[in-house]
């Protein structure tokens, strides 16, 4: 059987062992899985990972608290304000925070939600090109440059925003960019019709895609999948509408659920997510209140710059926020949020200090590795790469 | 001095004249490549919206000749687990069938020189239909080997597959093409560009037109039956080890085996260089309109559609394709023994 001295198949087995990944086109960064095939199909699927490791979870526990919002853009690298926005939930939490000035509110909401579009919007080009189809790839990232633009414009920053900071946002929206936001709110809907158009009813997406890596409702649970895989099979799950945060239960927005659980329609839900998603900033936007964009206790956030100069107080706390940062009551907390690829929230355990004594993600991609892994059993290897995109792992929220 | 020279020449001229056209049509053909790469990326590039190359020489005309410069000059990489023998044979068998299948498809009329007619094209046999089918299918070869050869998983599964493929959609191509054929009473190709000078087939042929494109793509590897060379699936399929001038080869082949089979379609369906506009009569350039054409729809298919999965490839190409070309066939041919009895 060997074609030469190594063997191209072992003569002892029925199956061969194909390692794809870390470097593979379509394995979404450095996810390495090893198949056991038979044929063209798989028989069994073994994931590796941590070939991303950051150690961004254990660098946290020596830094302050206001240092660990950068390191969170890292982890889930596609929407990063999802990530600061759970940070600063369970920071705010920990800190006992009741309630944000609303401007602070809707000015993350807008943030998050672009996040989500620009998240998805790369997992459509990419799953599309994973697919085969390669022109949806560059129309999703047409679209996602406009986001990034934005990002660019309120944070200087055009991926890794840290634009949520404990106690608000960074700065106030101007209102170039609320007028940028609005622009691409009135352009966007057009084109998920145009990405809809190329795939919704394509025979051979439809043929790629249905009735592959299914998954039901009670295996999704017992699975830990969470997000858009979750509602595609049927659970009406969305921490935005069980547990709202940030004011979310002042939008008016629909969750979508599909029922088959499978590829097809977590890109149905996706792409419908994309559409809610923009009715939320539209909302926003038409409501977005005046008013401070941050707490004004000067224990928490920065005191207004200006009054460094006349105010006593104000330079002192500028002082001791910044050399010091905030010292957060001892105890620990857990916010659940929805991320784009679902439940994102940071399990924090405080010891009173300004550093947090240990700092732990719940990842979606992480979680969703393994119900991945089991969907690829039976499937055929263009259906490995379809699944991988259709769970859309990160890498960087993966291997911390 | 040169009347002896002609005169011993004189029972060789149908060799130099073979010799010369050979080296035009190679030639020609493999200068034609650059410009389809060139063609395909402006165009994909204008499909998806994007400029596609534009920086070297006018309009980025340039860039594929300087790609293939800097491939031909990597290094040469052969791997130790590699059968060397195998892994240089396989682009070199790729291109030597791709560049003979060519020699067989006229262009057009043939002209007189010197007494001497010339025909447009590198030979013109009375079986020339099936002495491309017969050259084509040896490309596979080619394919396999060099799966075979590189001792890669990758590459290992990307022959098996397109081994699977030609065989199953060569069927189909020879099946339609037999509808040719059987209205033309010709395997002969220049006879069947002359069968069709009031009316290409691909009008009363429709359906055996659009099975033998379909076909056609699949038999060129290309998107979205480009299953053996899978970017996503399997890295870059038979050709994964390969690099430098030998992977040149193999891009050479698919963009010449397109460029063969948008010229055979032209051929068979399209009426060769039949313009059908009076005054419009320039052979060999509607002859290239026709196949630039079809190369168009070629890089249309590959811009718009997802790649269709292994097993729907073999059960379309079974279970769709082959039983209803063989049908169209059986229906043609009972239509001309009716029109022959009549």
């Amino acid at each position: 059987m060997g074609v030469t001295e190594q063997g191209l198949l072992e003569r002892d087995k029925d199956t061969m062992t194909l390692n794809m990944g870390p470097q593979h086109p379509s394995t979404h960064g450095v996810f390495r899985v090893v198949l056991e095939m038979d044929g063209e199909i798989v028989k069994s699927a073994e994931p590796d990972i941590g070939f991303l490791h950051t150690g961004i979870e254990k660098t946290a526990e020596n830094k302050r608290y206001i240092h660990c919002i950068p390191m969170t853009d890292r982890l889930d690298y596609l929407s990063p304000p999802q990530n600061n926005l759970a940070f600063c939930l369970t920071v705010e939490k920990l800190l006992g925070v009741k309630e944000l000035p609303a401007r602070a509110d809707y000015l993350r909401v807008i943030m998050c939600e672009l996040g989500r579009i620009g998240s998805h919007l790369v997992w459509l080009g990419t799953h599309a090109l994973d697919i085969g189809a390669m022109t949806v790839f560059l129309y999703a990232w047409r679209e996602r440059e406009m986001i990034l633009d934005l990002n660019e414009m309120i944070s200087g920053v055009r991926m890794m925003t840290s634009y949520i900071r404990v106690g608000g946002v960074a700065k106030d929206a101007t209102p170039e960019w609320l007028d940028g936001v609005r622009k691409f709110v009135d352009y966007f809907p057009a084109k998920v019709d145009e990405y809809e158009s190329l795939l919704t009813n394509n025979p051979i997406w439809l043929d790629r895609t249905r009735g592959i890596g299914t998954m039901t409702k009670e295996e999704a649970v017992l699975w830990s999948m969470s997000g858009p895989v979750l509602r595609a099979s049927g659970l009406n799950w969305d921490w935005r509408k069980r547990k709202p945060y940030s004011r979310y239960d002042e939008f008016n927005f629909e969750i979508p659920t599909q029922d088959h659980g499978d590829i097809y329609d977590r890109y149905l839900v996706r792409v419908e997510e994309m559409r809610q998603s923009r009715e939320i900033i539209k909302q926003a936007l038409d409501n977005l209140p005046d008013g401070p964009y941050k707490l004004e206790d000067n224990k928490i956030s920065l005191p207004p710059r200006d009054t460094l100069h006349t105010s006593m107080e104000s330079l002192i706390h500028h002082f001791k926020l910044v050399s010091d940062g905030v010292k957060v009551p001892k105890g620990s907390a857990y916010v659940p949020t929805e991320g784009a690829r679902g439940e994102v929230g940071f399990y924090i355990v405080s010891d009173g200090s300004n550093t947090p004594y240990r700092v732990k993600l719940r990842a979606p991609s992480f979680m969703g590795i393994p119900g991945m892994c089991k969907m690829m059993e039976g499937a055929f290897i263009a259906d490995v790469v379809a699944i991988i995109g259709s769970i859309d792992i990160v890498m960087g929220e993966v291997d911390r | 001095m040169i009347d002896d020279i002609l005169n011993f020449l004189d029972p060789y001229w149908w060799l130099i004249i073979g010799v010369v056209k050979a080296v035009i049509i190679a030639v020609g053909l493999l200068s034609t490549v650059p410009l389809l790469v060139w063609l395909e990326r402006r165009l994909m590039g204008r499909f998806q919206v994007r400029l596609g190359p534009n920086r070297v020489g006018p309009f980025g005309l340039v860039q594929p000749m300087v790609d293939a410069i800097k491939l031909l000059f990597k290094e040469n990489i052969v791997q130790k687990s590699a059968d060397k023998f195998l892994f240089y044979l396989a682009p070199a068998i790729v291109v030597f069938t791709a560049i003979v299948t060519f020699s067989a498809i006229p262009f057009g009329e043939p002209f007189e020189v010197g007494g001497e007619t010339i025909g447009l094209w590198g030979a013109n046999l009375n079986i020339g239909l099936l002495f491309i089918f017969a050259v084509s299918s040896m490309g596979i070869y080619g394919i396999v080997i060099a799966g075979f050869s590189s001792n890669n998983k990758y590459s290992l599964m990307g022959g098996l597959r397109s081994s699977a493929q030609m065989i199953s959609y060569e069927l189909t191509l020879g099946l339609t093409a037999l509808c040719v054929v059987i209205m033309s009473g010709s395997l002969n190709l220049y006879d069947i560009v002359k069968s069709q000078s009031s009316m290409p087939y691909a009008i009363p042929l429709f359906p055996a037109f659009v099975l033998f494109f379909i076909a056609g793509v699949a038999e060129t590897n290309r998107a979205p039956f480009d299953l053996p060379e899978a970017e996503q699936e399997l890295v870059a399929g038979f050709f994964t080890e390969y690099s430098g001038m030998k992977f040149a080869m193999f891009f050479m082949g698919e963009y010449v085996n397109m460029i063969t089979m948008s010229a055979l379609v032209t051929v068979l369906f399209l009426g060769g260089w039949n313009s059908y506009i009076p005054g419009l009569d320039i052979p060999i350039l509607v002859f290239a309109f026709k196949v630039f054409l079809l190369l168009c729809v070629f890089i249309w298919l590959r811009s718009t559609f997802p790649r269709i999965r292994y097993d729907r490839l073999m059960t379309f190409g079974w279970k769709i394709l082959l039983p209803s070309s063989l049908v169209i066939m059986l229906v043609y041919s009972a239509v001309k023994v009716y029109s022959l009895s009549a």
